[in-house]
């Protein structure tokens, strides 16, 4: 319990370990103390802009929404209206193909009567000559007679 | 082991309040002291192995687990360590920005310093107030000495030149920073000029003097006293020792009541020196106070 040179010598370490902890220790967990702080003050500002961000967001998509059922109502309507024209058109076509069709047909039908009436004419005529041999009971040549079986033939 | 047959309680406590004191003795020469009247005489020129000893390994401790911190601290999450780092730090940090109103960057580390240092010398106090001298006594005993004049306290904050060390540390400091910030007409001024105004400038003096000589003395006396009422009170207890079974069990009991009491006084006394280091320090910083 005397006071001796403990107490410089004390003296002296202890501005030794202050001189110590001022230099290595303080520093750096103070500035990381800091920079923690910082760290997180940017973080919330970076979330409330986030926020407001989403906010933003909600609002540009909800118009985008609206925007886009106007324009999916507009292209409905043209859709509906491409859609009526072109039945249209079908129908239009169709009935001229139709026409078409039924004039093909008409004059097929035509032709096949004309063919068969020819046909029938050569038959009758045949017909006529036989049955005029069998009348006659004698052979007429056909060959100097085709003139006037030709003729007979013609008004049938 | 505490009071055994060869000493009395007078001479039980006087061990434990006896340093181990190396110095030049007037008639042995130079050596360790083998009782207290030996320390006395040695005078100025004699060191307390055991105070210097305890004190730069603790203060040691402090630094190297603090630094070893510092070194791979980081602003991300931090670990367990820095955890703890960082709580002592911010307290440290908070306590100075409440009390210190002037920009100096030694004061926030002196502060975290002398609380860590200090705190960790009081917690000496709570070993086990035998177990160290014992063994060291023992140990000394090895190489020829007699363990009872093997001197050893392990807590320096009861050495008042421990105390008186830091007290007058913060006191050059405060001295340094008056005259600094104040320069020496206005320090002068400071001392001489109020309350009273010029014409009692010898009253004014001796008051203000008084107010400023008593602030490194009650700052060292105050950590002092405590420690070591608080160290002679572990010495007590510890005499209960030796007896019968029911003195055996008090004194434990006691020592255990005595302990958890103990460590609100450490961390009291560790936080009072720090927050008055830095008021001091604010005030020499200041113009008027």
């Amino acid at each position: 319990m005397n006071i001796n040179l403990t107490l410089f010598a004390q003296m002296i370490t202890f501005a030794v370990f202050v001189g110590f902890c001022m230099k290595y220790v303080w520093p750096p967990i103070v500035n990381a103390l800091a920079e923690r702080k910082a760290k997180i003050a940017e973080g919330l500002a970076a979330a409330e802009r986030g926020h407001q961000e989403q906010a933003l967001g909600e609002q540009r998509a909800l118009e985008l929404m609206k925007e886009a059922k106007v324009s999916a109502a507009e292209i409905v309507g043209q859709a509906q209206k491409r859609a009526t024209d072109i039945v249209e058109e079908a129908k239009s076509d169709a009935r001229t193909e139709g026409d078409r069709l039924l004039a093909a047909a008409r004059a097929e039908i035509d032709q096949e009567t004309n063919r068969a009436r020819e046909e029938l004419r050569e038959r009758v005529s045949t017909l006529a000559v036989a049955a005029a041999e069998k009348i006659l009971q004698k052979e007429i040549n056909v060959d100097a007679h085709k003139s006037i079986v030709d003729s007979f033939a013609k008004q049938l | 082991m505490a009071a055994t047959e060869t000493l009395t309680a007078e001479q039980y406590i006087q061990h434990h309040l006896t340093n181990l004191t190396f110095g030049l003795h007037p008639e042995h020469g130079l050596g360790l002291a083998h009782n207290s009247a030996e320390a006395a005489e040695m005078g100025f020129w004699a060191i307390n192995l055991d105070t210097m000893f305890f004190s730069i390994l603790l203060g040691g401790l402090f630094l190297w687990f603090f630094k070893g911190v510092a070194e791979r601290v980081s602003a991300g999450v931090p670990g367990a360590a820095q955890n703890f780092v960082e709580w002592i730090v911010d307290f440290v940090e908070d306590n100075v920005r409440g009390s210190f109103s002037g920009k100096n960057p030694m004061v926030a580390p002196l502060a975290l310093t002398i609380f860590a240092w200090v705190f960790l010398m009081n917690l000496m106090d709570l070993l086990p107030v035998d177990l160290v001298p014992y063994l060291f006594g023992q140990f000394m005993a090895l190489f020829g000495a007699d363990p009872h004049h093997v001197y050893l306290k392990i807590v320096p904050t009861t050495d008042p030149n421990a105390t008186f060390g830091m007290a007058l540390m913060v006191f050059i400091m405060v001295l340094y920073y008056s005259v600094k910030m104040k320069g020496v007409g206005g320090f002068l001024g400071e001392l001489t000029l109020q309350p009273f105004g010029k014409w009692g400038m010898p009253a004014n003096l001796v008051l203000e003097g008084i107010s400023l000589i008593s602030k490194p003395i009650s700052l060292a006396l105050r950590l002092f006293g405590n420690m070591y009422a608080g160290e002679m009170i572990f010495i007590l207890i510890a005499l209960l020792y030796g007896g019968s079974f029911v003195l055996n069990a008090t004194g434990g009991v006691l020592q255990f009541v005595w302990a958890v009491f103990h460590i609100l006084i450490i961390t009291l006394q560790a936080f009072i020196f720090m927050v008055l280091t830095i008021v001091y320090l604010d005030m020499a910083h200041q113009e008027h106070h």
